[in-house]
């Protein structure tokens, strides 16, 4: 009896202690972690839409319209996400007013595989984009590209592919809905 | 000089990856360059030196049918403690490490070293051993990651050594990371094996 209470208690003053530790570790991070992926968000929608001087939200955290110089309507920035191979990839793509090409995109979060489906967050994929038609839907190949509006998959990294294509798809067919295109 | 043999054990003689074949999953995962083998052994090294030493302070305190969920509790704070710092110090390494910082929790080498060493030994000896078998994960780890990166791009740290090298990319895949591993573990017990002979040869 003696020896269970003792158990209980070592276990219960562990677990407080430890407890308590992470509330204070928590505290000293999570303002950092904040801003961390505030600066993030900000440097990515500068990424995806070049010549933007000046942001409107539309839908937060969702969609963003990009002016230009003199007010100058130069495209529109949307995030989305979806599942991935591990986990959820969300996604910040620029995409002209006209709605019918991209112009760049970043990956905000994933948790891909380090070297495999890590690679869509890395310069030879996503400079793909750029520039890419979304009219119709995006494809993607595994040997060389030969459609305007087809990227090349990451060897070794089909799934993470497929999920960034399908993300994008998805919500520019969503986005044409809102802004009643 | 037992302190002394306590930290060099995990160099070489006990070494957690290439002799005692422990902490597999972050070893073959995340080694796929040099640079992320460093920093997800830090991490790790962390976790082991923090979690040996609160082990083997509080040694006397727990009691044994419990040991396990306590040594657990120490263990999954101090990874916590890891992952927040990384993500808000080191936001590109806690990003290209994604989920194996908070899988450390799971790494049999931290437990191991807890039931094994830390809850037996003296608090100084604990810290020894966790440092050395810390660091001889680290040497495993920045091995493999530069061998493999070197392989798969010419480049180690990030830094060309080959130019011009037709990428392996087989290298990066899983299939790899096994490869390189299995022929860093043969190489190293071959040198080990000599080096055993040479003694008893000395004896004789």
């Amino acid at each position: 009896m003696k020896n269970a209470i003792r158990m209980i208690l070592v276990l219960v003053v562990v677990g407080l202690i430890s407890g308590g530790a992470l509330v204070s570790v928590y505290n000293y991070a999570s303002p950092l972690i904040e801003k961390n992926k505030e600066k993030e968000l900000k440097d990515a929608l500068n990424k995806v839409l070049p010549e933007v001087v000046d942001y409107k939200e539309i839908e937060a955290n969702r969609l963003y319209e990009g002016r230009g110089k003199r007010n100058r309507l130069v495209g529109y920035a949307f995030i989305a996400e979806g599942n991935g191979y591990q986990g959820k990839i969300k996604i910040i793509a620029g995409i002209d007013p006209g709605l019918k090409e991209l112009k760049g995109i970043e990956v905000l979060e994933s948790s891909e595989t380090p070297g495999l489906g890590a690679e869509i967050t890395k310069e030879p994929f996503k400079s793909q984009f750029r520039g890419l038609s979304v009219v119709p839907d995006v494809t993607f190949t595994k040997g060389a590209v030969s459609e305007k509006n087809e990227i090349q998959a990451i060897t070794g990294a089909t799934i993470s592919t497929r999920s960034v294509v399908k993300i994008l798809n998805k919500e520019i067919a969503r986005i044409r809905e809102v802004l009643g295109r | 000089m037992s302190i002394f043999k306590d930290f060099a054990k995990g160099l070489w003689k006990e070494n957690p990856v290439f002799v005692m074949i422990l902490g597999m999953c972050p070893t073959l995962a995340v080694t796929t360059n040099a640079i992320n083998g460093f920093s997800m052994a830090s991490a790790t090294m962390f976790v082991l030196v923090s979690s040996s030493l609160v082990v083997s302070v509080l040694k006397r305190l727990i009691p044994n049918q419990v040991r396990i969920a306590v040594y657990t509790v120490i263990i999954a704070t101090f990874v916590t403690v890891a992952d927040y710092f990384l993500k808000a110090k080191f936001p590109p390494i806690s990003k290209a490490l994604g989920p194996y910082v908070p899988l450390i929790v799971v790494n049999c080498i931290i437990l191991g070293r807890a039931e094994a060493f830390a809850s037996k030994n003296s608090v100084i000896r604990s810290l020894a051993d966790a440092v050395g078998m810390g660091l001889g994960f680290m040497l495993a780890l920045v091995i493999l990651g530069s061998v493999r990166e070197l392989f798969a791009s010419g480049a180690v740290f990030g830094r060309t050594i080959i130019p011009h090298w037709h990428s392996w990319v087989v290298m990066i895949l899983p299939a790899g990371a096994f490869i390189s591993l299995g022929i860093l573990v043969g190489i190293f017990n071959l040198i080990r094996l000599k080096a055993k002979n040479e003694k008893r040869k000395v004896k004789n």
